[in-house]
């Protein structure tokens, strides 16, 4: 047999250019494999952490944001409080459509600046009517405007809550005081849970969020106002972080009519409960049967 | 069945163990209540703006007393439209109500309550409390007004606003006002369009 073939010739050609477009399909997942810590891909699910992982999990992502965002940050994983079973309740008699619930929103909760990212969405409804479909949520004039009412809307906290049920990796679940949490790194952003949600209550991180470092919110919880990662889905948490401390929401604290009504469902003598007792209460898409912790009142 | 029972035992320990080192998802439920509820005190209470700024950007207030303790104490007017010095321009809609309806004409600015009864300007809620009673109820049991601070007395005080933090006595109903905050992410800027 004499000197290399055609045959060979090509197979030697054919195997490089292969081996080239490999490499080349490959670059995104070396990319990717670049900015993923081998501990978090490795590391068990949130309910199976031991006290010494999640340690080290917050201590994590607290250095993490020190790098991206300069900024030092405190990451607490405060676990639901016994005899507590939160409720929140707003006065559609009051709002007046300011928006002053979501911009606070957007601050307590690190929400992407470029977006003016919020957990809660302040629908202008034509009085008379409940169609959801027909509020518009760009509205652009002073309010309240004539003919008009408001009706912001964010998470329900559903009891039977759809969006947990279609996770497919169980990064969502409800707590002992009924709040529906996502752990942003189980989540994998397939979005279903944004879909199965009848309330549009949860949003997909398209990008990871831009804050600056001054206008970062230092207290934060694992489960609630972290600084999301790209690619996962967040939601509102009754600002958990606050509230399984004691304190009220942020939303709440901001409304300039005081139409939000927030307390422990547990407590008879909670403003919560006097509102559900005594007030003419409603749930938004009550047929749909997802049993919602959030109820909308009228004072007439 | 002894071998089922050292089998369960078994198992059981083995449970336990892996638990061990999880951390406690307990937390004690909410103890009573230690903390109080204030309601907070309204400068507009106790004096009004001059329109002046002091040099670090502070508007610089007016003690009623500061003026009304001098004067002689002068029929109360039946309008705004007679105030002719101090308050002029004041805007008025609340009801029917006059000047006289609520205050009170004496070197300490005071009100009045329906009785004749002299109430001080820091308890105003009480004249508010004569004709607005469903408010009145619903804000005592906290269903209406803003507040700040804990929903949990057991761990802090809460803040509750004062009728007049909110409502302008002499004009209570909320004036229009510019939304903050207009939402630009994905879902409505594509949806922007199909709208019109």
């Amino acid at each position: 047999m004499s000197g290399p073939t055609r045959r060979v010739a090509l197979k030697v050609v054919g195997a490089t250019l292969g081996a080239g477009a490999f490499a080349y399909a490959g670059r995104p997942v070396a990319q990717w494999a670049a900015s993923v810590d081998i501990d978090d891909l490795l590391r068990r699910h949130y309910k199976e952490l031991t006290a010494d992982e999640l340690a080290q999990i917050l201590h994590r992502i607290e250095d993490d944001t020190q790098k991206k965002y300069g900024v030092e940050v405190r990451v607490e994983d405060i676990p639901a409080q016994d005899g507590v079973s939160f409720g929140y309740a707003l006065n559609l008699s009051l709002c007046i459509g300011c928006r002053k619930c979501a911009e606070a929103c957007h601050h307590e909760n690190n929400h992407d600046r470029s977006t003016n990212n919020s957990y809660i969405r302040v629908l202008e409804m034509q009085q008379g009517s409940f169609d959801m479909e027909h509020g518009r949520v760009d509205y652009d004039h002073a309010v309240p405007a004539p003919g008009k009412y408001y009706m912001p809307v964010q998470c329900h906290q559903c009891d039977n809550a759809p969006c947990v049920k279609v996770c497919p990796v169980e990064a969502t679940w409800k707590e002992r005081d009924g709040i529906v949490v996502v752990d942003y790194s189980w989540c994998i952003g397939c979005r279903y849970c944004e879909a199965a949600c009848p309330y549009h209550a949860r949003r997909f991180n398209w990008r990871a969020p831009e804050i600056s470092a001054d206008e970062i919110n230092p207290d934060q919880g694992y489960l609630s106002n972290r600084i999301r990662p790209q690619g996962v889905v967040e939601k509102c948490t009754f600002c958990l972080h606050r509230t399984r401390k004691g304190l009220l929401p942020a939303c709440l604290e901001a409304c300039p009519t005081g139409a939000r009504v927030f307390g422990n469902l547990l407590d008879p003598a909670s403003p919560i409960r006097y509102v559900l007792e005594h007030k003419r209460v409603y749930v938004l898409k009550e047929e749909l049967g997802t049993r919602p912790r959030f109820f909308y009142f009228f004072d007439k | 069945m002894p071998w089922l029972r050292v089998v369960i035992a078994i198992n059981l320990g083995a449970l336990a163990a892996c638990r061990a080192d999880q951390p406690s998802r307990h937390r004690p439920p909410p103890g009573p209540a230690t903390f109080s509820v204030e309601i907070h005190q309204p400068e507009r209470l106790t004096g009004v703006a001059t329109g002046d700024v002091d040099p670090l950007g502070r508007s610089v207030r007016a003690s009623c007393v500061s003026c009304h303790s001098l004067r002689e104490a002068a029929p109360l007017p039946t309008s705004t439209a007679a105030l002719d010095e101090f308050h002029q321009g004041l805007q008025f809609a609340h009801g029917e109500l006059t000047c006289a309806s609520c205050h009170l004409a004496g070197p300490t600015p005071s009100l009045r309550r329906a009785d004749g009864e002299r109430v001080d300007l820091r308890d105003a809620m009480v004249l508010c409390r004569q004709c607005h009673g469903p408010q009145a109820r619903d804000y005592d049991h906290g269903a209406h007004g803003g507040m700040t601070g804990s929903w949990d007395l057991s761990t802090g005080g809460r803040m509750r606003n004062h009728c007049v933090d909110c409502h302008d006595p002499h004009a209570p109903r909320f004036q229009p006002s510019w939304p903050v905050l207009p939402p630009r992410d994905r879902g409505i800027t594509a949806a922007a369009p199909r709208r019109n």
